[in-house]
């Protein structure tokens, strides 16, 4: 049907677009090729716990920093898991953004880390965004009666 | 004829991360390559499952024995958790009389050097960086035999294997002071470094392909000695 392949054409530049912007890197892909038929919602159900994961981490960074003597190991500490956890989906800005924060937290610069949590927060949102678009189209796709593009 | 078909029991790996997105995602990596997994969040966890209590807990409950029940045939572990590391787990793992023969497999996000040979040094099969791929796991398929060890390559192993006991013996009690080594020390360390590579089935071409993946990671390998002081200044290599 016209409608499925205009569908899965947009799926391709949509995720073309976000690996080229590098909001996605190539552990997306690899999480995509761990989904099957008996794990039919991997990327969707790991990805959710990417977001849980991020509030409850942008909550505890926010926190940390607003007590009157910053406790920049504990400040490292939650950037080491949003690092973590953003590399792990393939989630590239941020992991970028987290990789200067902790020099920020190393220098113990408390301006340098304000700044890199409101950017991991923005570049959070962004992707949070982004993903939430692309599982949006493919439930389309899927409505339609077609299939996912496989990306290579 | 009379043979009785056995099947085969799937090959049981104990995973530990205190990540559950990385802990799910290790899982499902297993599982592809027909594993049978039980995913913990701690290395306290890990030992209560491979039995192995706590030395004071157990002089007053019973005496030490391994959980008859379980066999594990792998552990992979991530490095930095609070509480224990994945590196004091991996100790505590190959100090132990019924649990050193299982093999270890640490993974870390950060690309230390010094933590790696620690790592490896004090036993760990392969050390992955994450995120962990297929084709790291891939590589675990030869410690997981549970066959008869009689391969070329293991034998090749078991001489480096004497040389990293020894040199464990040696340095018991040394624990982040190794990342100050002396100069003799180092000499050693690379020695031991080099034996281990050339005797043993090391993949270092995937861990630079893996390096160069993970390009945009804040240390690269560089010289040992920045790292070393990077780590060290900021937080004893133990606490992540």
């Amino acid at each position: 049907m016209a409608a499925v392949s205009q569908l899965q054409r947009q799926f391709i530049e949509y995720t073309s677009s976000l690996y080229n912007e590098g909001y996605l890197d190539d552990q997306f892909t690899q999480l995509q090729k761990l989904q099957d038929e008996s794990n039919p919602d991997f990327v969707v159900e790991v990805v959710s716990l990417f977001f849980e994961d991020s509030e409850k981490l942008l909550n505890n960074l926010a926190t940390a920093l607003q007590q009157k003597i910053v406790d920049y190991k504990q400040v490292d500490s939650h950037v080491h898991q949003f690092k973590g956890s953003s590399s792990s989906i393939g989630a590239q800005r941020v992991t970028n953004v987290c990789v200067h924060f902790r020099n920020c937290c190393e220098e113990k610069n408390l301006d340098g880390c304000l700044r890199c949590l409101q950017q991991v927060k923005h570049e959070y949102i962004l992707v949070r965004n982004k993903l939430e678009a692309l599982f949006r189209l493919e439930q389309q796709i899927l409505q339609a009666g077609g299939s996912i593009p496989m990306m290579e | 004829m009379g043979l009785i078909a056995i099947s085969e029991t799937p090959l049981h790996v104990l995973a530990v991360d205190d990540s559950n997105l990385d802990r799910k995602l290790i899982e499902r990596l297993l599982k592809t390559f027909s594993y049978h997994v039980t995913a913990v969040d701690s290395g306290s966890k890990a030992l209560e499952f491979l039995g192995l209590k706590d030395v004071e807990k157990m002089e007053k409950i019973s005496p030490f024995s391994p959980n008859p029940e379980v066999e594990v045939n792998m552990v992979i572990t991530d490095y930095c958790m609070p509480g224990m590391t994945g590196f004091e787990l991996l100790k505590k793992i190959k100090e132990s009389k019924s649990l050193k023969d299982i093999p270890v497999v640490i993974m870390s996000s950060d690309n230390i050097p010094a933590r790696i040979n620690r790592c490896l040094e004090e036993g760990a099969e392969e050390f992955f960086l994450k995120p962990v791929r297929l084709s790291d796991v891939g590589k675990l398929k030869p410690y997981l035999s549970k066959n008869e060890r009689k391969t070329t390559e293991e034998e090749e192993c078991v001489s480096s294997d004497n040389s990293r006991a020894t040199y464990n013996d040696d340095h018991n009690d040394d624990d982040d002071d190794e990342v100050e080594a002396s100069t003799d020390e180092d000499e050693q360390i690379q020695m031991l470094r080099k034996t281990i590579e050339e005797q043993c089935v090391l993949n270092d071409n995937s861990r630079a392909m893996h390096n160069d993946d993970h390009k945009d990671d804040d240390d690269e390998v560089e010289a040992w000695s920045d790292e070393d002081e990077q780590s060290q200044r900021f937080s004893k290599d133990q606490s992540c």
